[in-house]
């Protein structure tokens, strides 16, 4: 649990139009430790996703370095596995056929991969409904396939961009307890992005601040919530919880005011 | 005509070459679209290429069919392409782009290249596009065939219209534009029938 498995130094990115160059992230340090559940909060727009994309290298940053240590001492970089906003299930494909799409990509559909789908499927009860359309299935249900789709290609970590956004409260709520309970289940380390604060406290073990663009890590929180039941709705009965709640508002709407003051001193901008 | 077969040998060729240069517009539309898309540089360059072409009136490029090509079945059937390629590849380029960014995403995620990207989401999820342009362009083909058969055919419905209209007889005419709209309503018929399939099949 406490050995880092992902360490990022000093993270520079920044997106370049025709105006000009908007700088999104500067000098991001933080590390991730194995088995860990982390969450990221900040202003809307402060570059979270861009975050995200940096780790799952589908953008290069511009400084800074990524390094890892793999548990099992291997040199791989770490199978990631990314849950967007939206489920994205595909139409045109069957709830199964959705699920494997991420073994056909990658050319791994062997019968012990399609195995372990199948028991994905039983464990988060979609195993009826395999055969069925997505649109045929609760806001909550496409949730669960959208992560067994994730977790078929055995990741290390999981990035979930607020994942539960696109939900109404009540599902919401539900669906995020149901998903943390798998993820903590399965041992797997996740970074997840959240705008919502009682979320990531009920979540997360470690909360990071980032600041409003360009992103930097403005403060980081340790959650200890003392109560046995690891389950999301518990969480939040704790008696710590207003604490850390208020704590973390303070930190963010700081930085919301200061943008607001930025704002105020340069209107053209 | 009816007892002797003429009216059903003109009227055979008229469709399968409307059929043959729908077919060849649809490939090489799809072809087009996707080479369009793989390439950016490629979009960037030839886009106002397309839009120009696309609304140039095609029965001016007639004449240069028949001087390039001769008067058989290769002209018509050029000339059928013609009038329909280029929107064709417009409208089919536009909705290969029109493919949520997202899911596009999705694929990288999932470790896939550009190619899975294109196998996966562009061309499942553009189906429905390609179906509604199929609508638009049978009509188009059958009527840069008749253009065609006008010009250049000794055989066909669209030379039968000529034909009487040089001879005064009418009845010819008006019987060639009414086979024609049942053509046009049986080509039709036959790509709503497939839409039907595919929804249903979905």
């Amino acid at each position: 649990m406490n050995e880092p498995l992902l360490t990022l130094k000093g993270i520079d990115f920044s997106y370049h139009s025709l105006t000009g160059e908007i700088p999104a992230l500067k000098s991001i340090t933080f590390q991730v430790k194995n088995g860990e559940f982390l969450a990221l909060v900040g202003p809307s727009g402060c570059g979270k996703s861009t975050l995200l994309n940096i780790i799952a290298k589908l953008s290069e940053p511009e400084n800074g370095t990524i390094s890892f240590q793999n548990p099992d001492g291997s040199i791989h970089y770490p199978r990631i596995g990314y849950m967007l906003q939206h489920d994205h299930l595909f139409e045109w494909r069957s709830v199964y056929r959705n699920i494997i799409l991420g073994l056909e990509i990658q050319k791994k559909l062997t019968s012990k991969n399609k195995e372990h789908v199948d028991q994905l499927l039983k464990d988060y009860g979609l195993y009826a409904f395999r055969h069925k359309k997505p649109s045929e299935l609760s806001g909550g249900m496409r949730q669960r396939a959208a992560l067994i789709r994730t977790l078929s290609l055995d990741p290390e970590i999981l990035l979930l961009d607020e994942p539960f956004s696109a939900l109404d409260y009540q599902t919401r709520l539900t669906v995020s307890a149901d998903i943390c309970h798998i993820i903590r289940q399965s041992g797997k380390t996740a970074i997840l992005i959240t705008h919502d604060l009682s979320e990531a406290i009920s979540i997360a073990d470690r909360v990071l601040v980032l600041s409003a663009r360009p992103a930097s890590v403005k403060a980081e929180v340790n959650i200890h919530l003392t109560l046995a039941d690891d389950s999301p709705l518990a969480a939040r009965k704790a008696p710590e919880f207003g604490a850390y709640f208020n704590q973390l508002w303070e930190e963010l709407s700081n930085e919301k005011t200061k943008k607001l003051n930025f704002l105020h001193k340069n209107p053209f901008c | 005509m009816l007892k002797d077969g003429t009216l059903f040998s003109n009227l055979g060729i008229t469709l399968c070459e409307t059929v043959l240069s729908f077919l060849l517009v649809i490939l090489i539309g799809i072809l087009c679209a996707t080479l369009l898309w793989y390439s950016k540089s490629a979009s960037e360059i030839l886009e106002p290429y397309l839009v120009i072409l696309n609304s140039l009136p095609k029965s001016a490029l007639a004449p240069l069919f028949i001087v390039w090509l001769g008067t058989g079945m290769t002209t018509i059937i050029v000339a059928g392409i013609s009038v329909a390629l280029f929107g064709c590849i417009i409208s089919l380029y536009t909705g290969f782009r029109q493919v949520d960014e997202e899911k596009i995403k999705l694929i990288y995620t999932l470790g896939g290249k550009k190619k899975d990207v294109y196998k996966k989401v562009i061309l499942p999820g553009s189906i429905p596009t390609i179906l509604s342009t199929m609508k638009v362009n049978i009509g188009l083909a059958l009527v840069g065939v008749i253009i065609g058969e006008f010009l250049a055919a000794r055989r066909g419905l669209g030379y039968l219209i000529i034909y009487g209209s040089q001879v005064f007889q009418l009845n010819l005419v008006i019987t060639s534009i009414l086979i024609l709209c049942l053509i046009a309503m049986f080509l039709y018929q036959c790509i709503q029938q497939i839409e039907h399939w595919y929804k249903k099949h979905l």
